[in-house]
């Protein structure tokens, strides 16, 4: 199965239909059970969007500008709150000074 | 393409890279660029995905239900199938 | 900023809680509410729809015109949700739902995501190799029946209406709703007898 089309260098990493390097890689079909953090994460993501503080689209976007690396070895909802906190960042809806803060905080 | 499309339209997608030129959000899989598929039906407008994901004033895109033959992908497929993806027009061009 | 982002995801989550719970952007309560909310969709929803097709051809006929609609019909909310598409299984043609690009899935009718929708392995192989994917979950499609694979990319959510299982005619919707999986509904799986048999699902 060598085609190139499907490994096109230009593809962005998310961007997973076809690649070849997960083609010999078998599907884990087990239940896995969503922890607190994850529904958290999940909700937390719902009601940012419903306020229109920070969309979906949004969302994606920063689960996407993570490096492959990180991406790869993040948990699912792990890349939701490294993008939610990237977008709350950007869009200045959460200043630097006041994470740090919070992070210190919880120490 | 900025007609309507009917069902039945053959359409060819666009073979572009946005992201080799810088940060963008796509909805067009890598695997259909450039490749001939089949209108199966009008999805409705949504506003536009890649500008939304940058939280700047989104046009409103016609959507499409495109239908494509997995072997004219991957030429080693033998069987009918097909694949159902969702396009936005500005993707679309006359095949 | 990018070391920041660095932090553990829990950190990250209870710090960010404390900011915008003090801006009143997203306080305990409503962050409980959602979970509640989120927490109540679930395959059985899905599961009710298919079953109520199978036995009412009209709802059939609603549900693969206008998905979102037939949910609502029967009391699944759907305010807020994504547009719902329902595909149709038929002795031809079998469908299977996959999200290439992240894990868009129906969530208002089958609740949350499974973890192998969003595995990277499921997300590759959907498109390139399905039937050795459909073989993994124990699913086999005859060679001469066409296999349609949709990638959810965008702003529709999809579901797989599967065909009725043989030897059910005598039984009641509850019944037959009971035989349906969430896989059924994304066609990595297909719903068979084993619920009314005693088999364990």
């Amino acid at each position: 199965m060598t085609d190139l089309a499907s490994d096109d260098p230009r593809r962005a990493m998310h961007d997973m239909g076809g690649v070849m390097k997960f083609m010999c890689e078998p599907v884990d079909v087990e239940a896995h059970a969503l922890t607190a953090f994850d529904r958290e994460v999940d909700a937390l993501r719902q009601i940012l969007g419903m306020k229109k503080v920070m969309g979906v689209d949004e969302l994606r976007r920063g689960i996407e500008a993570i490096p492959e690396a990180d991406y790869l070895r993040l948990g699912y909802y792990q890349r939701w709150i490294r993008s939610i906190t990237d977008n709350l960042l950007r869009k200045g809806v959460v200043s630097e000074a006041e994470l740090r803060a919070a992070l210190e905080q919880a120490k | 393409m900025s007609e309507a499309l009917a069902a039945g339209s053959r359409i060819k997608v666009r073979d572009d890279w946005p992201e080799a030129r810088g940060p963008c959000h796509i909805r067009t899989p890598h695997y259909l660029r450039g490749r001939n598929g089949v209108v199966l039906r009008r999805l409705g407008s949504f506003p536009n995905p890649e500008d939304l994901a940058f939280a700047l004033p989104a046009a409103v895109l016609p959507l499409y239900h495109v239908a494509f033959r997995r072997a004219d992908i991957w030429p080693d497929v033998t069987t009918d199938d097909e694949l159902l993806v969702e396009i936005y027009q500005h993707w679309l061009e006359p095949a | 900023m990018s070391d920041i982002l660095e932090t553990g995801g829990e950190q990250l989550l209870a710090a960010l809680r404390h900011v915008l719970e003090g801006k009143g952007i997203a306080t305990t309560d409503e962050i409980q509410e959602r979970m509640a909310v989120t927490d109540a969709a679930n395959p059985g929803q899905g599961a009710r729809m298919v079953a109520k097709a199978w036995v009412d051809p009209a709802y059939r006929r609603a549900m693969l015109q206008d998905g979102a609609a037939a949910a609502e019909a029967i009391g699944i909310p759907m305010r807020g949700m994504p547009p719902l598409g329902v595909l149709e299984n038929t002795p031809e043609t079998h469908h299977l739902v996959v999200c290439t690009l992240c894990s868009c899935y129906p969530r208002a009718v089958l609740g949350y995501p499974p973890f192998w929708f969003k595995s990277a392995a499921y997300r590759a192989r959907a498109v390139r190799d399905p039937r050795g994917l459909l073989a993994e979950f124990g699913t086999l499609i005859a060679p001469d029946r066409k296999l349609r694979v949709i990638d959810s990319t965008a702003d529709y959510r999809w579901m797989v209406l599967p065909m009725r299982p043989a030897g059910t005619e005598g039984s009641s919707e509850s019944e037959l709703a009971s035989l349906v999986r969430e896989g059924d509904m994304i066609g990595v799986t297909v719903p068979a007898m084993r619920a009314l048999q005693g088999e364990k699902r």
